[in-house]
């Protein structure tokens, strides 16, 4: 028959056991003592001193099941470790169930590990250890004392009591190492939400919400990071595709082209008309092209395409100059000799260009003159909404790698390998090396 | 299979081996541990009363393992640091023993293993310590000291009016498991790895109220 609740050496008052004999010693709450359950004595290990009594967020005696199996809160902890002389502190939660053993929660801040001891022994790396042909990267190495205890533990518990802690992290997952005397002990914890912990055990009331980012919390970026990179190529690989189509499809058919000088004359109109072309087929953009012989010089055009049947006029103008020179520098140019505009939505019809060059007439030479060419495109592929398209594409993927570049920088910022920021952090990891 | 029987030498009660690998098993009345030697039952001790015990194994609980059935025949109690320990003793289909060690639920299944050489003294033993067995590399992990606290049961030798035992256990990277048991000389090693009771398909487990 096993016990069910022992009589406590230290007030007469009923402590229950739900560990059954498997633990080996169990806290008096009434009076704070510590109980070596081993052995039928039941020797007071330690009576302490509690300020204050921390409440477990999962009540002793609550049943959960975690990853299918059903397990028992028996046992609760709190520990603390200490950086630059602030106190951290965090709670672990014993849990029992007597065909599978022992099994233990950790809680922070609202973030939450499930953890199990190791069957294996990790094997040291450079920059952490590795396990069962998973790399772990080290986090945190730090002395941590159980600062207030309740319920059973399957080892003689004390308040005070220190062990060398060490963490290294890849998450999900955790491994981490307590040294305590002689003895290494290795375990391995997976994160979980408190929204994931309130349903295994069916908690009533709902528990903390996470602060901050935990060490082996799983990044939310994880793997949208590569996928978001995939589909982005892809879209632009498609975009690319339909873009080489649909110009495919476009006549890009010349409609007019002429070659012209400019002898530019004061006091007289320099303006012409071309003869009428046809633009036929739906209605869809024409390309005006300008090809001039300027150099260190500036021509502006008024051009109107004109509907021949109905008057319709559509007017623009543009302004065409390239210099170039020499200076300390070295070569130099600026503006181009050529010029391309397109003009949106053409209806179908006969049409002619009214072409009027303007020119500061001093700036070119009556005598030599300028020698331009005109050239008309109809229905060409419009390349530009393709690249914006592309680019708005791009931004998905590169936001996405900026935030889990931020998620990163977060997590290892709790670490020993906190970027140079803060000095202290690194002379602590030091200390207990 | 005729299975060897008798009678008690202390109390006349009906003493029947199970196993015919077994060469020791307890008394059922009278806890008297009997040995067999040849075709005599001899009386070679007592079993002091059993300290509480919450294993889920007990005795003629049933498993499989490598597609081979096992029947729980008897255990060995010890005592240590964290409380009672109970060493298993399986007794394969094939007639072979195998020795499922539960020390607080954590259990370990592990097969006597005859080393090619000499196991280390055990005043040279230290934690990190490395060895090769079975082509694994073990590293020594924890040196217990137990108390013998008493036998159940069948067994596949003597094993009786022992105090303190030492084992050392070994792990390995891959979770293979080692302990040598310095309880005789020259030592015993045994090999294997940790297991669940899923793993090993068991039945006739003992039932927890309430679980």
């Amino acid at each position: 028959m096993e016990a069910r609740a022992l009589v406590c050496p230290g007030c007469g008052g009923s402590v229950q056991l739900r560990g059954m004999t498997q633990t080996a010693s169990a806290v008096c709450i009434q009076c704070l003592s510590i109980i070596d359950t081993t052995t039928p004595e039941l020797r007071i290990i330690q009576q302490f001193m509690a300020a204050q009594r921390t409440l477990p967020l999962i009540p002793l005696g609550t049943r959960g099941k975690l990853r299918g199996d059903l397990y028992e809160a028996i046992g609760f902890q709190t520990r603390q470790i200490e950086v630059d002389g602030m106190a951290y502190e965090w709670r672990e939660y014993v849990l029992f169930n007597p065909y599978k053993g022992f099994r233990y929660l950790s809680e922070y801040d609202g973030h939450w590990n499930d953890i199990l001891p190791i069957k294996g022994l990790p094997i040291p790396t450079s920059g952490g250890v590795s396990y069962l042909n998973e790399s772990y990267k080290h986090f945190q190495t730090a002395t941590a004392e159980t600062t207030y205890v309740m319920g059973e533990f399957p080892w003689k518990v004390m308040v005070g009591e220190k062990a060398d802690c060490t963490d290294y992290v890849s998450p999900p997952r955790m491994l981490s190492s307590e040294k305590s005397g002689n003895e290494i002990t290795w375990s391995i914890g997976e994160y979980m939400t408190g929204a994931q912990i309130a349903e295994a055990f069916q908690l009533k009331t709902a528990l903390p919400d996470a602060r901050g980012i935990y060490a082996n919390q799983p990044s939310p970026f994880g793997n949208s990071v590569g996928s978001s990179w995939t589909l982005a190529v892809f879209l632009i690989a498609a975009l690319a595709g339909v873009m080489v189509l649909s110009s495919m499809f476009m006549s890009q058919k010349e409609v007019f082209r002429q070659k012209y000088s400019f002898f530019p004359r004061t006091g007289v109109e320099n303006s012409f008309v071309t003869s009428v072309f046809p633009l036929e087929g739906r209605t869809t953009n024409v390309e005006l092209s300008v090809n001039t012989s300027l150099l260190n010089q500036w021509l502006y055009f008024n051009f109107a395409l004109i509907n021949d049947d109905t008057g319709e006029a559509y007017d623009f103008g543009r302004e065409v100059s390239y210099y170039n020179g020499r200076d300390s520098d070295g070569a130099w140019s600026e503006g181009s000799a050529s010029d391309t505009v397109l003009i949106p939505s053409i209806p179908p019809g006969r049409y002619y260009l009214r072409v009027e060059p303007e020119v500061d007439a001093a700036s070119i030479s009556s005598a030599r003159g300028v020698n331009y060419e005109i050239v008309l495109r109809r229905d060409v592929p419009f390349n530009i909404p393709f690249g914006i398209a592309a680019l708005l594409l791009l931004i998905p993927p590169v936001f996405t790698t900026l935030r889990k570049t931020r998620f990163e920088q977060a997590r290892w910022q709790e670490s020993d390998h906190a970027p140079a920021a803060s000095d202290d952090d690194d002379s602590d990891s030091g200390d207990d090396d | 299979m005729s299975r060897p029987a008798g009678n008690c030498p202390q109390c006349g009660a009906r003493i029947e081996f199970q196993f015919s690998c077994a060469v020791q098993t307890v008394c059922e009345f009278c806890k008297s541990i009997i040995v067999r030697r040849d075709v005599d039952l001899a009386l070679v001790g007592k079993v002091a009363t059993l300290p509480p015990n919450s294993s889920p194994i007990q005795l003629r609980s049933e498993g499989i393992w490598n597609n081979k059935a096992f029947h729980v025949a008897g255990r060995i109690v010890y005592q240590y640091g964290l409380g009672g320990w109970n060493e298993w003793h399986l007794v394969f289909q094939d007639g072979k023993s195998g020795w499922l060690s539960d020390a607080q639920a954590d259990f370990v299944l592990t097969f006597p293993l005859e080393p090619s050489e000499p196991l280390p003294q055990k005043d040279t033993l230290q934690t990190g310590n490395t060895f090769e067995w079975s082509s694994i590399r073990f590293h020594l992990t924890t040196l217990t000291k137990a108390h013998y606290v008493g036998v159940e049961g069948e067994l596949p030798f003597e094993y009786w009016d022992k105090s303190e035992v030492l084992f050392a256990d070994l792990r390995s990277a891959d979770a293979h498991f080692a302990t040598i048991d310095y309880s005789e000389e020259p030592p015993l090693l045994f090999l294997g790895e940790s297991v669940t009771l899923d793993q090993l398909r068991m039945k006739n487990l003992r039932s927890f109220e309430g679980w």
